[in-house]
């Protein structure tokens, strides 16, 4: 049995034992910016480093070269900040976020961005599958393709795409918005509840309960902000969908609200 | 889960068995349980054929028996394989149990010759052909590549693969790649699981093919073979599979000249892709990908109910 205060072997994300499992206090801190090479790290000593400079140094500003697609980057960080991975992240890339600020020069790999709170995440190259799942709010931008089932069971939150998306994009989306400029896959919207989808390219199919939406001023105004904010240039013309709550039986409600009404 | 790679170098021979190590070594944690390798060696044009077999696995009981069992089992492989008039070149034991034979075969079909080595108790023949070489063990990239000395394996393509058992047993097996028994040159390394193996696997046995284990994902590679002696090209039977296999996968299928990744309609399992002018490298994590190219580099996910195939 352990004695107490002895260290405990921990894992990383591809199961290797990291026992020193400490910040490696490299980064090069000037002016409340700091720089740190990844290369050489593990994902937790790349988390340990980003921690310590966010929440003990007082560091508003980092970035983080060469991350070179490790999985678990950036995740977990609750406050307002500035972190720039100058590379690409692996799966589950700036999961679990709150509040920062966070631009990926490269491409982030399956689940980025899962279970985001608030705050900014740019993505330059593509994204893989899973991004934005369960998003709660705050934006996402991905400025290649992304994969299947963007958005999954999102409840807030904005995801723009400028290429394509592919099957089941917004696939039982709850709430938030995606905004893709380039085609999607098969089964758009599939078994959504609430939420918009707007689609400047072509649909595969749509699926189950996803239907075509009328277009208001506010969806121009939405439209308009995101692309101005993100300099993203002149939008292209967007179809929108909506839920058309045939799916699931919206007139009944939910036991507790039947006791109040009772 | 597992983990599958491939990567194919467009203009020359490489150090194939290094690098594929590398990849597959970075997602050990994708399958901790056993890992393989189709490695396409240098053309040597003489048309020599390269089989590789085991007699054993690390599993086999050591009874009192073993090594006298292993040896004559050994020399049945060498006098059948003669008996069927191979002119043998090369016999190596690659480890206690796994061998590598290289030959000539100026008459009979290697289906049969497949057969006979079959015949023999506990041989497995993992793969035969012209520069394919099938590579398969328990335990990780580095240890199988250390014991069956891989980093020095020239060539010009090859897939890999990490394997969690899910389906079947942790052994040989049930470790990929699967050879596309008894075409020579072709292998599949899959992630998935398939849910018509059954119906497929009652069809292809009427069919005349075997099975060498109880794993779901040979089936792709015997379908595979089945479609290209029908006539159909690689990529024309790896789009008919996207209709005919159900279930969920990503795989990757080689031949001696071209090198092909299928997904499934749902792309419910991973697969990112780099592709430059020299090389093409394709695994379930990028980061397997980032451990044979060390630069930042684009790489994509291809959408489901896609089918990409590259020529050398």
């Amino acid at each position: 049995m352990a004695a107490v205060g002895e260290r405990r072997i921990t894992y990383d994300a591809r199961g290797l034992a990291e026992p020193d499992a400490d910040a490696p206090r490299i980064a090069e801190v000037s002016e409340g910016r700091a720089t740190f090479d990844a290369r050489d790290l593990t994902t937790r000593q790349i988390n340990l480093e980003l921690r310590r400079l966010l929440y003990e140094e007082g560091v508003t500003d980092v970035t983080v070269q060469n991350p070179g697609a490790k999985h678990s980057l950036g995740v977990g960080i609750l406050t307002r900040c500035r972190i720039r991975f100058a590379g690409s992240l692996g799966y589950f890339g700036c999961g679990l976020i709150d509040g920062p600020e966070i631009h990926v020069t490269g491409r982030v790999g399956w689940s980025a961005c899962e279970n985001m709170m608030s705050g900014v995440v740019v993505v330059d190259g593509n994204a893989g599958s899973l991004t934005a799942a369960a998003i709660r709010g705050g934006d996402v931008v991905v400025k290649g393709q992304v994969g299947a089932r963007t958005a999954i069971d999102g409840k807030g939150g904005s995801v723009i795409v400028l290429g394509n998306a592919g099957s089941m994009t917004g696939f039982m989306l709850q709430r938030g918005r995606i905004v893709v400029c380039g085609d999607v896959g098969n089964g758009l919207g599939d078994s959504m509840y609430d939420g918009t989808i707007y689609v400047a390219g072509k649909v595969r199919s749509l699926g189950i309960d996803c239907v075509p939406g009328e277009w208001d001023e506010t969806d121009d105004e939405f439209i308009a902000r995101k692309f101005r904010i993100y300099e993203l240039g002149e939008p292209p013309a967007f179809q929108k969908f909506v839920c058309g709550k045939k799916l699931y039986n919206y007139d009944n409600l939910e036991p507790s609200e039947r006791k109040l009404v009772l | 889960m597992c983990g599958i790679a491939g990567i194919i170098y467009r203009d020359d021979s490489r150090d194939i068995g290094r690098d594929m190590t590398r990849m597959l070594q970075s997602m050990k944690h994708r399958g901790p349980d056993s890992t393989g390798y189709a490695l396409y060696g240098a053309s040597n044009g003489d048309g020599r054929i390269v089989m590789r077999y085991t007699l054993a696995d690390a599993n086999t009981p050591r009874d009192f028996d073993f090594e006298e069992r292993l040896q004559r089992h050994q020399r049945q492989v060498i006098d059948r394989l003669r008996g069927l008039g191979a002119r043998l070149h090369d016999v190596e034991a690659e480890t206690e149990y796994a061998y590598r034979v290289t030959f000539d075969l100026p008459n009979g079909t290697l289906k049969d010759l497949a057969d006979r080595i079959e015949d023999i108790p506990d041989a497995e023949v993992l793969s035969l052909g012209h520069s394919l070489e099938i590579v398969k063990d328990l335990g990780d990239a580095e240890s199988v590549a250390d014991q069956y000395g891989l980093d020095d394996f020239q060539g010009t393509h090859a897939i890999g693969h990490v394997r969690m058992a899910t389906e079947s047993d942790v052994d040989i097996s049930g470790a990929h790649p699967y050879w596309a028994y008894p075409f020579t040159d072709v292998a599949v390394v899959h992630n998935g699981q398939l849910t018509n193996y059954f119906q497929w696997k009652r069809r292809l046995e009427r069919s005349g093919h075997r099975f060498q284990s109880e794993c779901d994902s040979e089936i792709i590679a015997v379908y595979l073979a089945e479609k290209m002696e029908g006539g159909a090209s690689l990529e024309d039977a790896m789009r008919d599979s996207l209709d005919e296999l159900d279930g969920v996968f990503t795989y990757i299928a080689v031949t001696d000249d071209a090198l092909g990744v299928a997904k499934d309609e749902m792309a419910a399992k991973p697969l990112v892709l780099y592709e430059s002018d020299d090389l093409v490298a394709l695994a379930s994590e990028e980061i397997a990908i980032r451990a044979i190219v060390d630069r930042e580099i684009d790489t994509y996910d291809p959408y489901e109910s896609e089918v990409l195939v590259w020529q050398r």
